[in-house]
């Protein structure tokens, strides 16, 4: 199931007035929050999820609503099942507030761009050249992929398992994909808000 | 018996320590006449923390004799200082009536901020401004405009999370020619809640030791990014705006009780700490970012 949130959509539901496209403030990232979390849980539970959280409308955030909104989202990403997140439509300018916000807590996430998929925030080189070799892939087993790194496949399975349990990329028995390139767990399409 | 405070001619950050030594050592139900006929110029700073004083005196309502000159006052009235001022003192002398028309170089007139829907209304009223005015005649890179907007709503949101009452904020355009020969942009947030010292104290694991005090506390918030919260992501905003002023060369200083702290850039000759500065409630914060040269 492949979700689609615009937070600006949310941001409007969640706010009385209906003027306002900017993710300002503590207590308005919670309630933005909050309704990701309502959304995502009538959804439709599945025991793994996609959600495309989308910036597209929002003309700027503030630390304090990133840390509310995009942090804590991507701490707590459902006890009850696998939630996976890919971040779309992210400016230069939210993306200055957001890489803080990530250091901080020493998180990464999985952005859309032109160029496809990209993983930022904090990460090690490890994960970095194993998330490059999964995406050329597309989807691959630890050994093949540390053939094509030239790496020891201990090392290379190391990293995989901890960008699966960020959930920065997906795990289906031995295969490894990338989160939102065909491995959401079903069909996509699903406009939440 | 009513004691008269001069008010500078020139009432900025600085220059209001002198209103702050002459109120300082009255009891708090003092009569006082704030005289304000001879200024001619005040900062967005001057400004607010004169209203912020008002606030402060509530226990006998001061009396404020406005400025003669007549640019002065109409000045002051288009920043909306009367229309707030009048809750606060007893105006002696000839008050416009309020502006209709606002200053081009007034990007935010004076604007109260109490609660969270406040903010939004400053951030949506200063974006509409800024796009017509700093990216375009200010010459200030469109690359900062976000994270001006951004160091906007985190000062603010100073005022609600730790304040426990309302306050203010303007920001203003200035030209700097004699100073610093480039324009810059300024942003004055000031309240008179309970400051960054007792906020820090209310934290449950709070200890203090000898040297804790307030400038101890502005140390503790602004550079280190203390919180009296326990949630890790808290103290990121100041952090933030720290960040933002360094990379565009700006200027941040915020005083708290009886200190004040600022990251002072290489075009600035302020102290980075003054301690033992006349008490005053609250915080008081000023943001200053420069026009930026492009490199030849």
């Amino acid at each position: 199931m492949t979700n689609h949130i615009d937070l600006g959509t949310v941001l409007r539901q969640t706010l009385s007035a209906n003027l306002y496209s900017n993710l300002v403030t503590r207590p308005t990232g919670a309630a933005v929050r909050t309704q990701i979390e309502l959304l995502l849980r009538s959804s439709g539970a599945q025991d793994r999820s996609l959600t495309v959280i989308d910036f597209s409308h929002v003309a700027m955030i503030d630390f304090s609503c990133a840390d509310e909104v995009i942090a804590k989202l991507l701490m707590r990403p459902g006890q009850e099942r696998e939630a996976y997140f890919v971040f779309r439509g992210m400016t230069d300018d939210h993306w200055d507030t957001i890489e803080t916000v990530l250091e901080r807590h020493g998180l990464a996430l999985v952005v859309e761009r032109d160029s496809g998929l990209e993983l930022v925030g904090v990460l090690e080189d490890g994960e970095r050249r194993a998330f490059q070799a999964i995406k050329r892939r597309g989807r691959a087993e630890s050994w093949e992929l540390a053939g094509d790194l030239g790496e020891p496949e201990p090392a290379v399975r190391h990293a995989l398992d901890r960008m699966c349990h960020r959930r920065l990329i997906m795990r289906h028995g031995t295969m490894y994909t990338p989160v939102g390139e065909g491995g959401g767990g079903g069909p996509s399409g699903e406009e939440v808000a | 018996m009513t004691t008269v405070i001069n008010v500078p001619q020139s009432l900025d950050e600085n220059s209001f320590e002198q209103v702050l030594q002459q109120v300082a050592p009255l009891p708090a139900d003092a009569k006082v006449l704030l005289d304000a006929r001879h200024t001619r110029w005040a900062s967005p700073y001057g400004l607010s923390a004169l209203l912020t004083l008002g606030q402060t005196r509530d226990h006998a309502r001061p009396t404020l004799a406005v400025p003669e000159a007549d640019d002065t006052v109409s000045y002051w009235s288009r920043a909306n200082f009367f229309f707030y001022a009048d809750e606060f003192f007893e105006l002696k002398g000839v008050v416009p009536k309020r502006a209709t028309h606002s200053d081009s170089q007034v990007l935010l007139e004076l604007t109260p901020v109490s609660k969270t829907e406040d903010i939004h209304d400053v951030v949506g009223r200063i974006q509409d401004k800024t796009r017509q005015i700093i990216g375009t005649e200010l010459g200030i890179d469109p690359k900062a405009l976000g994270g001006f907007t951004m160091t906007l709503s985190e000062v603010c949101q100073n005022i609600i999370e730790h304040a426990g009452r309302g306050g203010w904020v303007m920001v203003q355009t200035y030209n700097w020619a004699k100073r610093l020969g480039r324009r810059v942009v300024v942003i004055a947030v000031c309240d008179a809640g309970v400051g960054f010292r007792t906020s820090l104290e209310s934290a449950g694991s709070h200890v203090p030791d000898d040297r804790w005090d307030d400038a101890a506390a502005l140390e503790a918030a602004v550079v280190r990014g203390v919180t009296r919260f326990r949630d890790p992501g808290r103290g990121q905003g100041l952090a933030g705006v720290r960040k933002y002023i360094g990379r565009w060369n700006g200027k941040l200083s915020v005083r708290s009780g009886t200190a004040r702290i600022a990251i002072v850039p290489d075009w600035d000759d302020d102290v980075p700490l003054e301690e033992n500065l006349p008490p005053f409630p609250g915080a008081q914060i000023q943001v200053t970012i420069p026009e930026r040269i492009p490199a030849r």
